[in-house]
């Protein structure tokens, strides 16, 4: 048993993060010549042959970085559906995608190509007409798709298991990684600012929310890096895994994000402030594809049906997230 | 990152589920712990059995009967206990706080003396800390120890301690310096509950039963060997203790919390549970998940580095405020059934007995509150409150 990152992992981190510091808003192209749309792509399709929990690492800074384009849409909701020509495109940054998996669509101003599910394949979705809508999280744009023509067949749908796992594990990501950046801008304001004169963090109706919000972020973020080891390894446990990280990673979240936005005061309130981008996207994160509420059931059918004395390892995948991805 | 058994670990999970299968008597499966386990001999017997075949203090070196193996092994043991559904080890102070603060701080001769009883069972142990003038701020500790003719005589009272009704052993945190305050002029010493001048009287808890007790001391003798560190250092010692208690024990609770949560999963499928306690049963396996990786990530930064990694300290904490909504949960799913105590109630009042023993997870070991101001000033590096 081994849960740390290896060495390379760790550097991966180091590179994103300060990449990402650097450049707030990459182009894909960007992100390719970093290697970072090729991750599990195989060598000879051009990308890098490793793992899901080297995306883990990327899928969680650039959730902390409120990246805005097509890598969730792409690398989450389509890889799995597109065969290897089209992988190819991917890992050489040529291409990116999104996946239409009910009305609203992630990151339609951004992803070139449009995938769709259609009876028991996953389909391109030729020149559709594209809506960007209004949403409260503007570093992911919901969209809709009218019209077009159907084009080639990528996948069988039974693909649609392995995207509803990677994408629950990468949205619950992608939430530690906001969670962790409103809390450092929270810690880091309890630490500095002074009434009554003192420091606010000495204030144990500060202090202590502070600790539970660490408490909140450290459990789920388990979770997230257990979700995707099995997503990685095809572990019969992956469906409890991605159920149960996204249910509690979105949650910590917003919860996360609330206690920060109280304790930076009027600060934490304004337009101009990076909280409530934080929190916006936290909101997006728990209102997108499944629910807690729906995942938990899920959770609950699978552990009390049970019929052995074994936690339940062999439980069907939860259902395809229904609004959008 | 490699979360499945390797093939050495594997070998080493297959045996021991084989060997408890084989030996957990059937009569301590579920056991609800508490100071009834000492009741009867069995418990002990129990855990001579876990010592025998090399399952007690498998992380302590073999030249003090320990088993000389990694912490992965100590997790997998817990783990397959908490399947098995079998006690732990009945020497809960002596293996968690007692044992390690010796091998930290012991001579030669406190090792090769103290720790294969504490694994073999045949003598108990309990934590001299806490006292009616002192609990939470520890340093506040007011039990005297003279140094007289190789002899500290100890003079003073402690308060909540657990066990010690039962102990053959005391760690003792006192006072050697009457001029000192706060941190300094602490010294820690083992002292012989059998002692004349040691006086225990057992203070009957929100349970019903006495698991914790009053300990006076009067002129207590003890021998000036038996000091852990040096006169003045406790403090230094006690926290070493503390870090025991709290950090190692980690694994421990999320055991105790798995097999928590496998009782609450058979009872909703034994009586039933509406949508909204399915809704928070599966809130409370999550949760168990989520502490059961946590240490893992704790463990293998240990593992690795030699420093636990610091997602650990948060481990106690959560864990007893899980336990306490488990248990409320289970008594929300008995319903009516819910008021009637011991053997009355269904399961032998198993859940009725564990709902109110979770009231003190939050206070022992550590209440919630001091445990947050760690996580916040440690953890965080926020400004000390204190
Ligand atoms: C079941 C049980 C078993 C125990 N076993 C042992 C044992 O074996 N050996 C032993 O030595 N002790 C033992 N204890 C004692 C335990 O360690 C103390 O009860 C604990 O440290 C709290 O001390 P106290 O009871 O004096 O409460 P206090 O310290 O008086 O605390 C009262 C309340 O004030 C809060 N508080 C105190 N200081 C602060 C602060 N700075 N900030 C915020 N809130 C604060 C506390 O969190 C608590 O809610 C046991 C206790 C229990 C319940």
């Amino acid at each position: 048993m081994d849960f740390t990152f290896t060495p390379e992992q760790d550097a991966l981190r180091e590179q994103a993060r300060e990449f990402l510091a650097a450049n707030p808003e990459p182009s894909w192209a960007q992100l390719s010549e970093l290697g970072w749309t090729g991750v599990s792509i195989a060598d000879e399709l051009g990308g890098a042959g490793l793992t899901f929990v080297e995306e883990a690492v990327l899928f969680e800074e650039l959730g902390g970085a409120l990246y805005h384009g097509p890598y969730f849409s792409t690398i989450a909701l389509t890889l799995p559906a597109l065969p290897s020509d089209l992988r190819a495109e991917v890992a050489a940054g040529t291409a990116s995608w999104t996946l239409a998996l009910g009305p609203l669509v992630p990151d339609l101003d951004t992803a070139d190509r449009v995938a769709v599910v259609g009876g028991d394949g996953i389909f391109e979705l030729e020149s559709p007409e594209r809506e960007v809508l209004t949403t409260n999280d503007q570093s992911r744009p919901l969209g809709v798709v009218r019209g077009g023509q159907s084009g080639r067949r990528l996948a069988d749908a039974s693909v649609l298991a392995e995207i509803g796992v990677r994408s629950l594990t990468a949205l619950a990501l992608e939430a530690c990684g906001v969670a962790r950046r409103a809390l450092e801008h929270a810690v880091e304001y309890a630490s500095t600012r002074e009434q009554f004169g003192k420091r606010i963090g000495v204030y144990q109706a500060v202090s202590h929310p502070l600790a539970n919000a660490y408490t909140r972020l450290e459990l789920s973020r388990s979770l997230a890096l257990w979700a995707a080891w099995c997503v990685a390894t095809g572990d019969p446990e992956t469906p409890l895994a991605a159920a149960a990280a996204k249910s509690s990673a979105a949650e910590s979240a917003v919860a996360v994000c609330e206690t920060s936005i109280q304790v930076l005061g009027g600060i934490g309130f304004t337009w101009e402030h990076e909280l409530h981008r934080l929190y916006k996207r936290a909101l997006g994160i728990e209102s997108f594809g499944a629910s807690g509420t729906r995942l938990r059931a899920e959770l609950a059918v699978a552990l009390l049906n049970e019929k052995t004395e074994e936690a339940p390892v062999t439980t069907p995948a939860p259902a395809p997230v229904e609004q959008g991805g | 990152m490699e979360l499945r058994d390797t093939p050495e670990e594997a070998s080493f999970r297959g045996d021991l589920r084989t060997w408890l299968e084989e030996n957990v008597p059937a009569e301590l499966r579920g056991h609800r712990g508490g100071a009834a386990r000492f009741d009867g001999p069995e418990m002990r017997a129990w855990s001579r059995a876990l010592y025998d075949a090399g399952y007690a203090g498998l992380t302590w070196p073999e030249e003090y009967g320990g088993g000389g193996a990694p912490y992965t092994h100590q997790a997998i043991f817990l783990e397959e206990i908490a399947r098995a559904e079998a006690p732990p080890h009945i020497g809960v102070i002596g293996l968690g706080m007692a044992g390690p603060t010796i091998m930290a701080y012991g001579t030669e001769e406190h090792k090769a003396r103290y720790l294969a009883p504490i694994l073999s069972a045949e003598e108990i142990w309990c934590q001299g800390f806490s006292e009616p003038g002192a609990g939470s701020d520890l340093a506040g500790v007011r039990t005297s120890s003279r140094l007289e003719d190789g002899h500290f005589v100890v003079d003073g009272q402690k308060v909540w301690s657990s066990f010690a009704h039962l102990s053959d052993w005391c760690i003792l945190l006192t006072r050697s310096d009457p001029e000192s305050t706060r941190h300094a002029g602490l010294t820690y010493l083992i002292v012989n509950m059998h002692a004349p001048g040691v006086e225990v009287r057992p203070l009957t808890q929100i349970t019903g039963e006495a698991e914790f007790n009053e300990i006076f001391f009067t002129g207590v003798r003890v021998p000036a060997d038996n000091l852990l560190g040096e006169v003045g250092g406790g403090w230094q010692v006690a926290m070493t203790t503390l870090l025991h208690e709290r950090g190692t024990l980690g694994f421990a609770l999320q055991a105790a919390l798995e097999m928590q949560v496998r009782k609450l999963i058979a009872l909703a499928r034994d009586r039933g549970a509406d949508q909204l306690q399915r809704d928070r049963i599966a809130r409370e396996w999550i949760e168990m998940q989520a502490v059961r990786f946590t240490n893992y990530r704790s463990l293998s930064a240990l593992m690795k580095t030699g420093l636990p990694g610091p997602e650990g300290s948060i481990s106690k904490l959560v864990w007893s405020e899980a336990n306490q909504r488990v248990t409320k949960l289970a008594l929300e799913i008995l319903g009516p059934d819910a008021a009637l105590a011991d053997d009355n109630a269904p399961y032998g009042g198993y859940w009725q007995y564990q709902q109110l023993r979770s009231r003190g997870n939050t206070i022992e070991a550590g209440t919630s509150e001091v445990l947050r101001s760690i996580v916040a000033e440690r953890v965080l590096g926020l400004p000390k409150s204190r």
